[in-house]
């Protein structure tokens, strides 16, 4: 009795020892961030418009927001769709399907300076596309796939196949009954995905530097070469050694993942209500 | 008069047959209950007659399969979203589907083209006043479903299915969910029901199936070994197989 009763405490004190490490690690990268960078943080930096170059973040602010958005509005209907076909659709003993899978497996574990080579590869020499945001959002686009493939279909395959049943044998159709109920139950796995995406798209460096380039100016149209705040983050801390605008981006990109992450909060509960 | 004549049919799943020969006339606005030990096939030939079988791999049919007054041969009904129309379907586990208790009632009838305002407030009233939660949910229609109880959420689905009005309702061990009062309620019910609907229903429970009354069809690996009104197949069964199932010798 009273060993397990000394056990128990033990097992306390790994866990508790476990938590503490990695929340004191994970805060120190917090506070020794904000330490150094909110001296180097002002209104101008973040948002003038007629700072000289690299000395205001609107440019890749609106760099990223364009490429997050655009490269979503092209892998998000993919995504879905093909996890749809995947887990509503296609024969689980299909030989393609299983082909299909082990790559989508494979390619959601490869390192994205891979996806940049191809992107730099094809993109920009093979198509002559040069540096560009398009090369850039083509190939995040990619990346970012089977991401949202392998999300959406583990929310897909948490949908109970009782609602599927319960809605054939009201008559309703395969494509109404994944329209009316399986989707909006798995919306919030879904979502999760997207937003998964979201911030793996604003920390990518690796394929963007090697698609989209390093220019530090306004993006004029998709043809610009531009680089988004994580790009801007690397350029400035190697090519210039500048650690204290280094740190100052980084706050704002923290404070982006962060509202991110509370948006989504927010929908999936809005939609949860419902 | 029969609402639904089977004759002949067997099932196949792959190489397994799971049902022999299966000839039965269910009968009109009555109650129709199966029993049976697990694994008879008697949810497997529940499943037959709305043609569910059709979504499970490798499944096949054989026989005939009239329903109601045209006779119509349902394995020959192109649309099987026609025939779910006049059969409906209610599961062991209540599964009202992840939306309001308005939007679960009314999924059926705006599928099948229903988009009158008016017209659906009217089906949604009538469908929970049948199966009496009316009273109780009137107030949170557009509130989820899954927030009701195990045995209100299994009226609900009853309502749903008869929302669209079919001729058979077809349950498929409705109570064995949930706890003795519910179960009490949802016969009660389904004794309100069969005035209206032709009734089959699946059943572990023998008490059930007595207390429902009508007709019974006792299954036995893959067979119908006995099929007759309630009261006599269990006062007075015919066959050896049938008095040791229902004495409790097997099963």
């Amino acid at each position: 009795m009273n060993n397990r009763k000394l056990k128990n405490t033990l097992s306390y004190i790994k866990i508790y020892f476990g938590i503490g490490i990695s929340v004191t690690i994970l805060f120190s990268i917090l506070i020794l961030v904000l330490i150094n960078g909110i001296q180097n943080l002002s209104f101008e930096f973040v948002f003038s418009l007629d700072a000289p170059r690299g000395f205001s973040l609107m440019p890749m602010l609106a760099t990223t927001t364009v490429i997050v958005v655009l490269t979503l509005l092209i892998s998000v209907p993919l995504g879905i769709s093909s996890a749809i076909y995947l887990n509503e659709y296609a024969s689980s003993k299909s030989k393609l399907v299983k082909i299909v899978r082990s790559s989508i497996e494979t390619l959601s574990g490869i390192p994205s300076i891979i996806y940049g080579l191809f992107g730099f590869l094809f993109y920009v020499i093979v198509l002559g596309w040069s540096w560009s945001i398009r090369a850039g959002i083509f190939t995040v686009a990619i990346m970012i796939l089977p991401i949202i493939i392998r999300a959406t279909e583990e929310a897909l395959k948490a949908v109970p196949m009782s609602y599927r049943m319960g809605s054939y044998a009201l008559g309703a159709g395969k494509f109404y009954t994944i329209r009316k109920v399986v989707l909006p139950a798995a919306i919030n796995g879904i979502l999760a995905s997207i937003i998964l995406s979201i911030g793996r798209l604003i920390g990518e460096t690796a394929a963007l530097l090697l698609t989209a380039g390093t220019l530090l100016d306004m993006p004029v149209n998709l043809q610009s070469s531009a680089a988004t705040l994580s790009v801007f983050m690397y350029t400035i801390t190697i090519e210039q050694g500048d650690m204290n605008r280094a740190y100052a981006t980084a706050i704002v990109l923290m404070a982006l993942v962060l509202s991110l992450n509370l948006l989504a909060n927010f929908i999936a509960k809005r939609l949860k209500r419902d | 008069m029969p609402n639904f004549t089977i004759k002949n049919a067997n099932l196949y799943y792959s190489d397994f047959q799971a049902l022999k020969d299966i000839n039965l006339n269910i009968n009109d606005k009555n109650i129709t209950t199966f029993i049976g030990p697990s694994g008879c096939g008697k949810s497997s030939f529940l499943r037959c007659l709305n043609r569910m079988n059709d979504l499970v791999d490798g499944a096949r049919v054989t026989g005939k399969f009239l329903l109601g007054n045209d006779e119509t041969d349902i394995y020959k009904i192109s649309d099987v979203s026609e025939l779910r129309k006049r059969v409906g379907m209610v599961f062991q586990k209540p599964n009202p589907f992840p939306m309001t208790i308005y939007d679960n009632i009314t999924y059926g009838a705006k599928m099948h083209g229903i988009k009158d305002k008016k017209k659906l407030d009217d089906i949604v009233e009538k469908s929970l006043r049948d199966v009496a939660i009316w009273e109780e949910v009137k107030d949170r229609l557009k509130k989820s479903a899954l927030g009701l109880s195990g045995g209100q959420q299994q009226r609900l689905c009853i309502a749903r299915t008869i929302a669209i009005e079919p001729e058979v309702l077809l349950m498929d061990e409705p109570t064995s969910a949930l706890d003795p009062i519910s179960t009490i309620k949802i016969e009660d019910l389904v004794g309100n029901l069969k005035k209206d609907y032709t009734i089959v229903m699946v059943t572990h429970n023998m008490q059930q199936a007595s207390r429902l009354g009508g007709h019974t069809a006792f299954f036995l690996n893959g067979e119908i070994i006995e099929y007759s009104k309630t009261s006599l197949l269990f006062s007075n069964p015919k066959e050896k197989q049938t008095e040791d199932y229902i004495t409790g010798r097997f099963g």
